[in-house]
């Protein structure tokens, strides 16, 4: 009896802090639910690419070496792009925002394609 | 009404200002391009800016000259170009029956615009055009000994003054096509030459750090530790082509021609530093 209760203050206090904490990750988790840790591994490895997206040739981002400093760094991307499709949209065609931009237009001119593209996004929305 | 009227004179002084940009005359161009440069780095010796991207980079700079005094690496290929200068053609002539006599006098002419061939002679077309008009073969153009002889040229008239002079409207024309190219977004990847080498000149593209349109022309045919060899200005313009997923021109195409000439325009003021070291 001793211990069913033993067990049960347990499991409720493991309760409440998942509770706690998962109040960041769960918001987290609803807006980019389809988003797997794979998915961010293969976006990264997309974005350093030299023949894909060179994203380093340009920005300084997450642990890249040798970055360039032509764009801003891309931190805190989440605050500043809460709607993944603004920041889908800025890297399918940056022109869009400014017009003689030397961001490349990845995927107006073919450069990545749609699923690169998807798979960059979901990385970069990750930093 | 105040603010109608005021966007009213703020679209008329825009369409003047754009109007007067259309028209802008060469030199005025040039002169844009160096204000450009000066205030945008303040601190950079307007003249120091034929050294290229060194210039932004205090140590690089710094190695950059301790090699080109103790170790310049395009030593031999000029002894070679000098050898070339002065070993006449099997007919018994030789470059001087073209170019002139006096060495130290050729390079600061080109390029040059050509009134009866309504096109632009550079240093290496008037190499090969010697070579042809006394029965020789032409060089390749883009390295080796074209490079060699033109390098040697080059290092000839070394303090002399960038002039390039544009004498009339048709000479006009190639000069605007020069501007338009270097101006143009090219490429799968979209850029111009001006966003890397006057909007972003300075920055750091990965490792590299993008060397400045104003004093580009001034060391040419250069010493490249990647080509591992001299090379003419034109194998460096299909270069920076490919880099952005163009396809290159050939060298000495009318395309080349007239952006050399825009190109050498931009620097003029400038010393002639014929042939220096590049990364
Ligand atoms: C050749 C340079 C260059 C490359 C390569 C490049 N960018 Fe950019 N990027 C820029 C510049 C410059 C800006 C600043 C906005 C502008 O000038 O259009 C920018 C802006 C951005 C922004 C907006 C940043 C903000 O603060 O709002 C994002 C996001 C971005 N880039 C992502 C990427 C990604 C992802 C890649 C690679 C797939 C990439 N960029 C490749 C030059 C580049
Ligand atoms: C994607 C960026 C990019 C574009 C676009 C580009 N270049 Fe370059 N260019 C470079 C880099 C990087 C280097 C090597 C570092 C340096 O010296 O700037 C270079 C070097 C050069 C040099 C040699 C500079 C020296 O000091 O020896 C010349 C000349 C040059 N570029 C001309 C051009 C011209 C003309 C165009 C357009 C036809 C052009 N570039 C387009 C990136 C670019």
């Amino acid at each position: 009896m001793l211990k069913t209760l033993r067990i049960l203050t347990l499991s409720a206090s493991v309760m409440a802090i998942t509770a706690l904490t998962g109040l960041s990750t769960s918001t987290y988790a609803a807006d980019d639910n389809k988003v797997s840790e794979e998915d961010i591994a293969k976006g990264k490895e997309l974005a350093f690419s030299r023949t894909k997206g060179n994203c380093l040739a340009c920005h300084m981002m997450d642990d890249g070496q040798m970055a360039g400093n032509i764009g801003p760094p891309l931190v805190a991307m989440q605050a500043r792009y809460p709607e993944r499709a603004k920041l889908r949209a800025q890297i399918y065609e940056p022109r869009d925002k400014n017009p003689n931009t030397i961001m490349i237009p990845y995927g107006t001119h073919g450069v990545l394609s749609d699923k690169e593209i998807d798979l960059i996004t979901d990385y970069v929305h990750s930093l | 009404m105040k603010k109608l009227s005021l966007t009213l004179v703020t679209s008329v002084l825009l369409t003047l200002s754009t109007a007067g940009t259309l028209q802008a005359t060469p030199a005025e161009d040039q002169e844009a391009l160096k204000n450009y440069f000066s205030k945008k780095f303040s601190k950079i010796d307007i003249n120091s800016y034929g050294d290229g991207a060194y210039i932004y980079r205090e140590d690089a700079y710094e190695q950059f000259k301790l090699m080109e005094e103790d170790f310049p690496p395009y030593e031999d290929q000029i002894a070679k170009g000098e050898e070339m200068w002065n070993t006449p053609f099997a007919n018994g002539k030789g470059y001087q029956d073209c170019l002139g006599d006096d060495v130290t006098k050729v390079r600061a002419k080109y390029p040059m615009y050509d009134e009866a061939k309504d096109t632009i002679l550079t240093l290496e077309s008037e190499i090969n055009a010697c070579r042809t008009a006394n029965g020789e073969k032409k060089l390749k153009w883009k390295k080796g000994d074209i490079a060699a002889l033109s390098g040697y040229i080059a290092t000839q008239a070394n303090g002399q003054t960038i002039d390039v002079k544009i004498p009339n409207e048709k000479a006009e024309a190639w000069y605007e096509k020069g501007k338009t190219f270097f101006y143009a977004k090219r490429g799968q990847l979209n850029m111009s030459c001006a966003d890397c080498h006057v909007a972003y000149a300075g920055s750091r593209i990965r490792a590299d750090t993008l060397s400045p349109s104003y004093g580009h022309v001034t060391h040419f045919p250069v010493y490249r530790a990647k080509w591992g060899a001299m090379g003419t200005l034109h194998r460096r313009y299909g270069g920076c082509n490919e880099q952005v997923r163009a396809k290159a021109f050939k060298a000495q195409s009318d395309e080349y021609k007239a952006l050399e000439y825009f190109h050498t325009h931009m620097s003029n003021g400038l010393q002639w530093s014929g042939t220096a070291f590049r990364k």
